[in-house]
Order: C-alpha cells, then structure tokens, then sequence
C-alpha cells in the first residue's frame, strides 16, 4: 500500500473539488488578468491532483501519463497567454481584464 | 495517418520558405501540400469502412474521419486563397501566419480521428493555442487584442471543465480508451454519480468549445474582433471540427445515458437559436451578424446530438459543410467591402448590385444558403436537422427550430435588400482572380449540393 492509498480516495476527490472551485471562483470574480490566469492553472493542477489518485488506485499508469500531457500542453498555453498579456499591456498599460470592453453589441 | 504527417510537416517546410525570403512560393506550396494532404486521405477510403485503431488505439481513421478531414482541408484552402495579399498588409513576416493556420489545421484532424481522451484533449488544444495567436494577429489593433485575450481567457477555463469531466470520467470507468469507456457503461446498469458529474462536465466544456448558448458569450466578441479571414477559419473549419469530436464523444461513449445529457442538450439548443437569431436582428455590423449567425447555426447543429442516432453524422456533415461554404463566402465578401468602404456595417453593401453583380450574387446565395431557403446546400441541411429531431418526438424542438428559421430571414435578407434595393454611388470594387475563384466555386457549390444532394448525402 502506497503512502497515497493511506488517505481514503474520497479524501481527493474532496481537496480537487475544492481546489477547482476555487480556480473557477477566481476566474469568474478576479479583474486581473494574470490572476484570472493563475485561477485558470489551479483548475488544472486540481485535475493533475485527481488524475494521480485515481491513476494510484485504480492501478494504472495512464492517468499518471495523462498529467504529463496536461502539464505540457499548460506550459505551451502559458507562453502563449503570457505573450498575448504583454502585447495587451503595451496598447493599453494596463492588464485590468475592464478595459476589453470596446467589443459590445 | 499519413493526412496528419504530411500537414505537420507542411507548416515547418514554410517556415524555412519564410526564413529564406521566398514569400512568393508559400502559397503554392501550401496549396499542393494540402492537396497532397486531401488525396492521402481521400484514397484511403475503401480500406478505411474496416478500419481499426492504431498507434496503440490512440486513433482511428475511419471513413467519419476521411469525411471530416476532408472538408477541414478543402475549406483551409479556399480561405488560404482568399488570404492572397491579406497577410501583406499586417507584416511583413507572413511565413508564420500561413504555417500556424496549418498547425491548427493539424489538430483539427487529431480531432477528428482520435479513439482515445488523451488524443482528444491534445487535438483540442493544438487547434486552440493555433487560434489564441491567429486572433490577435494584428498587433497594434485593440480589437485584434481584446479577441485574442477573451478568446485565449474562456479557451482556458473552458479546458479546465472537459479535463475535470474526463477525469471524472476515468476515475469511474478506469480507461480513458473510447472503446474501455463504452464496453464500461455497456456493463453496468447502475451509473455512478461521478461518472454522471464527469458527463456535464464534458458536455459544458465542449459547449464552451462549440459556443453555443448560455457559453457563447465569448463568440461574438472574439468573431467581430478578429481579423475577418481568422474569423472565417474559426467560424467554419474549428467549429465543424468540434462538431465532429462532439459527435464521436457522445456517439461511441455515453449514447446509452442519453437520459443524463440528453435534457440539457435540448434547453441549451432552445436557448441557442432564441439567443443567436433574435440578437442577430439588433446588429449593425455584417461581421457581428454572422458571429451571432454562427452561433444560432451552432444550435441546429447540435440537434443532431440531441438527436443521436445512426444519421447523425451525416446530417452534420451535410450541415457543417453547407453552413461553412456560405459562410466562406459571406466573409469574403466582408474583406472585399471592407478594404473599400472601410466599414463592415449593413451601410457598406448599399448598392452593390449595380456596381458588381458578381459578388452581389454570390453573396445573395451565400444568404439564401444560410437562410435555408429551397435550392441550395443550406436547405438540405436544415432538413437533415429537422428530420432527425423528428424521428425522436422531439416536437417543440422542431417547432422552435421552424420559428427562428423564420426569424434569421429578416436578418439573412437586410444584406440582400442592401444590395439590390439601396440605391447608392459607390466605387466598384475590384475583385481579384483569387477572390472570383474561391467565391464563384464556393456559390456553385451550394448550388450544386442543394440540387443533388446525394452528392454528398450517404457519404458516412
């Protein structure tokens, strides 16, 4: 039995939950953008967090494999969300996600 | 497969044509490519009505995805041929424009040939982070920016929903193989809630995806701030392409617990096409109308879904590629008004019937298509649509679907009356070979499909 398995799975299931909740909570209330971002990031690594534990007991090593995939392809969308972030702040010295409001209607 | 490798490799050939200067030779070479692309794929055919999955049961090539990849490569072209001299005018590195859209164009297939969840994410995203670049192109245009940004913020946070849909779903049925999961829910009687949790998840990520209400917040800002070709890949290629891995999700995983998704499936259709038709009215724009078009075309699209059955791939197949010719040729005729008048409002088409009846005709078919009026590819595709809800009951679906069939006239029709009935001076617009190829082709087309659709009909 693996340290892992010493917490019962409902355990994780709880902590991702919450930890996704709150990512979504983030993106929804925060005007920033790079702490949207952020939010966006602890969405992910709650799945990361899940998919571990499930890839642990249920004994298989695709879910751990899935991660990986996870964690590259967020790295690829950090360095484009990042780039798009500063070509925004150069137009506009601010990344305060209020002044994207000239597109309405 | 040799379809994805031959369009991976593509991209990176023009990016040395870029590094070496020859600008003239890009368009060519992407051209053959593709059409390279379309033959490998399309002299599979035969072979792939046996197909089985490959590479470890990652993907499957089947005679669905042939039909699919297919349609995603001949629209990809006939939007690279609009963009002759487009690109030109944003910078002066266009190598890199032409090789994202083909890296896009790369994950559209993995979208449409996967066979495994981990296929399907990777799919998704390779098409995503492509288009979060292409929307903001135009890097000193606030618009472009802002599209990119809101694009690039609800194309995040919608990945983070499907990625917690399918780990759910793993969790509950331990694979993340199509086949494990079907062979899974065919086993059990009882669904776990998690499973059922995993299911809308999903389902409100792809919806994200598609755009299609109450997610489509995010459409018509991103659409109308674009650059108009992007638009048009986005708004045709990427969104018969979710259509599609949408469709093989729901068709091959969970069509036994349609009792879970099927009900939300129908509401967020309803409140598509009321929500897309009736704010389409109130537009002023050309370009922000088509946004909202595309969104109230996203809703009968997903009918076939909501309908799910033996048809369906066809029907959104028949829909998809009618809906994206019309629409290729509604936003090439946007570019060309566009760089004349300066303005994409409904204004900018006054009078065009008198000064080019070339383009005020294709554009009249392009609407009558999107209409759906009798006679053209749009036509039949609504039928599909209307006959498959249909054969299920679904009776108040149908009749909302004829309502705002009825609404989206009056909007499809104020371009046409600009046209022909708004008498204006104006200077004629010269329209280049390019564009009188890609829009008399496109409008013949829909044409031709509307006469006989068996052309087309039965394919998969």
């Amino acid at each position: 039995m693996s340290t892992i398995q010493s917490v019962p799975l409902n355990a994780y299931i709880l902590l991702s939950s919450v930890i996704f909740s709150i990512g979504v909570i983030g993106v929804l209330v925060r005007r920033n953008a790079i702490v949207i971002f952020m939010s966006v990031e602890l969405m992910l690594n709650a799945v990361n967090l899940l998919l571990t534990a499930f890839s642990v007991y249920l004994g298989d090593a695709s879910g751990q494999v899935f991660v990986f995939f996870i964690m590259a392809l967020a790295a690829a969308e950090v360095a484009i969300g990042l780039a798009i972030i500063v070509m925004i702040y150069r137009n506009t010295n601010s990344i305060d996600i209020n002044v994207l409001n000239r597109l309405k209607w | 497969m040799n379809t994805l490798i031959v369009i991976s490799v593509l991209p990176i050939v023009l990016l040395y044509l870029g590094l070496y200067k020859m600008q003239k030779a890009l368009l060519p070479v992407t051209v053959i490519g593709l059409l390279v692309a379309l033959g490998l794929a399309v002299a599979k055919w035969q072979d792939a009505a046996f197909a089985a999955p490959e590479y470890h049961g990652m993907i499957l090539f089947n005679q669905f995805s042939i039909a699919f990849s297919a349609v995603a490569i001949v629209l990809t072209i006939l939007i690279l041929l609009l963009s002759k001299g487009y690109f030109e005018k944003i910078s002066d590195h266009i190598a890199e424009y032409y090789a994202i859209i083909l890296f896009s164009l790369a994950g559209i297939i993995v979208m449409v040939s996967y066979y495994n969840l981990t296929m399907l994410f990777i799919g998704i995203e390779i098409m995503s982070v492509s288009l979060y670049i292409l929307a903001g192109i135009k890097k000193n245009d606030f618009a472009s920016n802002e599209a990119a940004l809101k694009y690039f913020l609800m194309g995040a946070f919608s990945t983070g929903f499907l990625l917690f849909g399918f780990t759910l779903v793993y969790g509950s049925t331990g694979s993340f193989a199509l086949e494990g999961i079907q062979k899974w829910v065919l086993d059990h009687n009882q669904m776990p809630p998690m499973l059922c949790t995993g299911v809308i998840l999903i389902l409100v990520g792809l919806c994200f995806k598609v755009g299609v209400a109450p997610f489509h917040f995010w459409t018509p800002d991103v659409y109308e701030g674009s650059p108009a070709l992007i638009t048009a890949f986005m708004s045709t290629v990427s969104k018969t392409a979710s259509f599609a891995a949408f469709l093989r999700l729901f068709s091959i995983c969970f069509p036994l617990i349609s009792n879970i998704w099927s009900p939300a499936l129908v509401i967020v259709a309803i409140l598509t096409l009321f929500i897309g038709n009736i704010t389409a009215l109130y537009q002023q724009s050309f370009k922000r109308m088509l946004a909202y078009s595309s969104i109230s075309h996203a809703g009968y699209l997903l009918f076939a879904i909501v309908g799910l059955g033996a048809s369906s791939a066809n029907t959104i197949f028949v829909y998809a590629t009618a809906y994206s010719i019309a629409s290729i040729v509604a936003f090439g005729a946007l570019i060309l008004v566009t760089q004349s008048t300066g303005s994409d409002s409904f204004d900018s088409f006054n009078g065009l019937g008198k000064k080019n009846p070339f383009l005020a005709l294709v554009v009249t078919i392009a609407m009558l298509s999107l209409a759906g009026i009798p006679l053209t590819a749009g036509f039949i595709g609504k039928f599909f649509t209307f006959n498959l809800i249909m054969r299920k009951y679904l009776i108040l679906l149908a009749i909302v679907a004829v309502i705002n069939a009825i609404i989206s006239i009056f909007y499809y029709f104020r371009v046409i009356v600009a046209m022909y009935f708004r008498g204006e001076e104006r200077e004629e617009i010269v329209v280049p070979p390019y564009y009188v190829f890609v829009l008399g082709f496109a409008a013949l087309a829909t044409i031709v499909i509307g006469v006989y659709p068996q052309l087309i009909n039965g394919l998969i």
